[in-house]
């Protein structure tokens, strides 16, 4: 391979292609053509770099030069100042959010110098559709040394040792699991990769599969070898065309390689693995109903036990994990379960991924050591909340899970410490609310999810879903009374306990949690018909200040019922409250802040 | 021999289309989900007499296809526009704010979830989450992200739609 003097890591992750980093990469491309330095600089496409809402990013090692925001007319200026000129193109860095200091390196920037990278550690660092760039960083040389050198008892030893819980959202100790699988009576047995990532509002698997696919992969084989499986399957949801397409190149180049296929590493071994697309069912990230998909049928779970360890594809004994997990087994056989189990707290070992989102000044992944608190990722490495307003909860495991209240700011984010608070970790969606959030909004918005998503199958998820909702939908029109509340919480019981799988079973925990924490703001839909984040549009009006007003008559050209007209003899506008639908249009094109929401 | 009848993205169904499909996959149960996407993928939707097809294929009664293709909200069984408007409804969108671009692109085009324009160029669907949180609220239309939307830039996207 040519040396080269410098390397451009282009981030081409979804949100980087969201944003246009591809005609970047050409742009790029060309002018390094234009200006003769192709053979010194080299262009990386890699996976998603974390900073999501900065894209498209690009960051010039070795200095570890980062840029955001790129746009294919700034290519030209930048591959002047940066690699003819050698000094930074101030005008791409990123600002400091507290001092207004411009950051240069990527080192530097709080969002990335906080976090403790495990099982994203390739992501945004080599090229996913490259297997060399994998090999290079010591890829499938655990496999090797596992089919080589040790057994089976040794893998499960060292994951038993590492303390690694399944990053799915049960936290079930993977270790164990794969020791059930492993001790199973079954000639045949199988290993699945869980990537239906359905939880609105996370989204590490994907990067994972579509920034350093060949991890989950070998990780994936070293199950296979130690569960004796010799076929896995990665159930992937249609809504990834980009993580299916990396992730079947991957196993292609990986087959070509000799890293699957039949006797690896020149062993009685043998290993392949298959893709099954997800066809836009929630209820088939609940493992039973996966299965039954994988097998083609309708995606419906089924009451456990049999565990899948025991009866799972096809009534055999099968190994399923999430992507997260499968994440951090190549990194546990190559340093060992006590390096992983020094990380974390002492019941949650580890990082966990978190997609932070929402109401937050840095938005994107981050990985954290377990028992890292709520206020550090908020605040240190998210930035805080922009436009001055301020942080009213934290929303974790989407529709399974529940708030947290700015009063449980420094709660440690492990296992534990969440379920206390009546949250949970969840697959790791980290949603943050401002005061504009309105907390029964929120919930209803989860309610309406799950009764779209209940597969049907058993009543209480089924019905008690769509009463529940029912219920939310009175409160947020005003409509409630306030013995609706005890219905509320009574069918939120009787839901949790009798439903068959996990959605049904978690299904009430944003409503009975923001009952918790907000119960003021339930009460007062109810009792005041009043929604006080001004969310609930049965609950609030829209006026305009006449004193503000400039007329200039963009909210009547904008309102879609027609609603607001001109003030006779003056160049003031008006809205008509009877016919007003509140959309909302005319708050947000009025620059002069003369529409006033009550 | 058989006449191939040219299909475009949402036209007619092909016997010999579906039968190309059906040859590159094992006839088991478990070949049925991706078969149906492929015969999707080709045909733009489900029509009845490729599920039949199907069906008979792999030995599978034709309401078990039905009830599987009716599960999985991929699957559809009219044709749809020739440019998809898939509204995310995440979490981070719906706080972003999705709610009210739904309901600007639904006026804009005219026509409901699940619905396509009388010309067939546009339909319009609603999905879970399509992961680009950080860039909330989004939508794909014909295949592209769009990010940050307001109901100005829906409009803007739509300019010139004949309703």
């Amino acid at each position: 391979m040519p040396a080269y003097r410098s390397t451009v890591l282009l981030c081409a992750g979804g949100g980087c292609i969201s944003c246009g980093c591809l005609p970047v990469r050409e742009a790029m491309e060309a002018e390094l053509k234009r200006r003769n330095l192709a053979d010194e600089v080299r262009v990386v496409q890699t996976g998603c770099v974390g900073s999501c809402d900065l894209g498209p990013v690009l960051i010039v090692y070795p200095d570890e030069v980062f840029y955001q925001k790129v746009s294919p007319g700034d290519v030209p200026k930048l591959v002047d100042e940066h690699f003819l000129k050698g000094r930074v193109f101030e005008r791409l860095l990123v600002k400091s959010a507290e001092t207004d200091n411009l950051i240069a390196t990527q080192r530097e920037f709080a969002f990335f110098n906080k976090q403790v990278k495990i099982v994203l550690e390739n992501c945004g660092v080599i090229d996913p559709e490259n297997i060399e760039e994998y090999v290079a960083r010591g890829g499938y040389l655990a496999l090797g040394q596992v089919i080589s050198e040790r057994t089976p008892e040794w893998v499960i030893e060292e994951l038993k040792k590492s303390g690694l819980r399944g990053r799915g959202g049960a936290g079930f100790p993977a270790g164990t699991k794969w020791d059930f699988v492993r001790k199973a009576p079954g000639e045949r047995k199988y290993v699945v990769c869980n990537a239906d990532e359905g939880d609105p509002g996370a989204f590490m698997d994907r990067s994972v599969l579509e920034g350093d696919p060949h991890r989950v992969l070998e990780a994936m084989a070293i199950a296979g070898f130690a569960a004796s499986a010799d076929q896995g399957y990665i159930y992937v949801r249609a809504e990834y065309p980009l993580a299916i397409r990396r992730t079947r190149r991957a196993i292609q180049q990986a087959r070509e390689a000799g890293f699957l296929g039949r006797n690896l590493f020149e062993s009685s071994f043998s290993f392949d693995i298959d893709i099954r697309v997800g066809a836009g069912a929630f209820v088939c990230g609940e493992e039973t109903a996966l299965l039954a998909s994988i097998e083609g049928k309708r995606g419906i779970p089924r009451p456990r036990p049999p565990f899948p360890a025991v009866s799972g594809l096809w009534g055999k004994p099968t190994l399923i994990n999430n992507v997260e997990t499968y994440a951090c087994i190549v990194p546990i056989i190559t340093r060992g379960g006590d390096w992983y189990a020094s990380i974390g707290t002492e019941k949650s070992k580890g990082t966990k991924v978190f997609a932070l989102a929402g109401k937050i000044r840095n938005t994107g992944l981050v990985e954290v050591p377990m028992g890292t608190t709520l206020r550090e990722i908020v605040y240190d490495i998210g930035g805080g909340v922009p436009n001055g307003r301020k942080f009213k909860a934290a929303q974790t495991g989407g529709p399974s899970g529940g708030c947290i209240p700015a009063e449980h700011l420094d709660i440690p984010m492990d296992y534990e410490s969440l379920a206390k608070v009546g949250s949970i970790v969840g697959s790791g969606g980290l949603i943050i609310m401002d005061e504009d959030s309105c907390m029964v909004d929120v919930a209803k918005f989860f309610m309406e999810f799950c009764t779209d998503e209940s597969c049907g199958k058993c009543p209480p998820c089924r019905v008690g879903t769509r009463q529940i909702y029912g219920l939310l939908d009175k409160i947020t029109k005003g409509e409630a009374r306030i013995e609706d509340l005890h219905l509320l919480e009574e069918l939120c019981g009787m839901v949790k306990e009798s439903s068959l799988c996990g959605l049904g079973q978690t299904a009430p925990n944003p409503v009975l949690s923001t009952l918790r924490y907000f119960r003021d703001e339930y009460l007062e839909h109810i009792v005041d018909r009043r929604c006080p984040a001004k969310v609930c549009p049965s609950l609030i009006r829209y006026s305009i200040d006449e004193a503000a007003c400039t007329g200039c008559s963009l909210c009547a050209r904008n309102c879609p019922e027609n609603t607001i007209f001109k003030v006779e003899d003056q160049k003031k506008y008006r809205i008509d409250p009877a016919r007003c639908v509140k959309c909302g249009v005319c708050f947000d094109v009025c620059r002069f802040g003369a529409v006033v929401k009550s | 021999m058989a006449v191939e009848i040219a299909a475009t993205g949402s036209g007619a169904p092909s016997e010999s289309q579906v039968g190309a499909i059906l040859a590159k996959h094992p006839a088991e149960r478990s070949a049925l989900i991706p078969i149906l996407q492929e015969v999707q993928a080709k045909l733009g939707y489900l029509p009845e007499e490729a599920m039949c097809q199907v069906a008979e294929a792999l030995g599978v009664p034709e309401a078990n296809v039905y009830g599987v293709a009716s599960f999985y909200a991929q699957f559809r069984f009219a044709p749809i526009g020739r440019k998809q408007v898939h509204v995310c409804r995440g979490t981070a969108c719906h706080v972003g704010g999705a709610p009210k671009i739904l309901a600007e692109v639904k006026e804009r085009l005219g026509i409901g979830e699940g619905e396509s324009t009388p010309d067939r160029e546009y339909s319009l669907e609603t999905v879970a989450c399509i992961g680009c949180c950080a860039l909330a609220p989004c939508a794909v239309v014909d295949g592209k992200v769009e990010a940050k939307l307001t109901p100005k830039k829906v409009r803007e996207l739509f300019q010139g739609v004949q309703r």
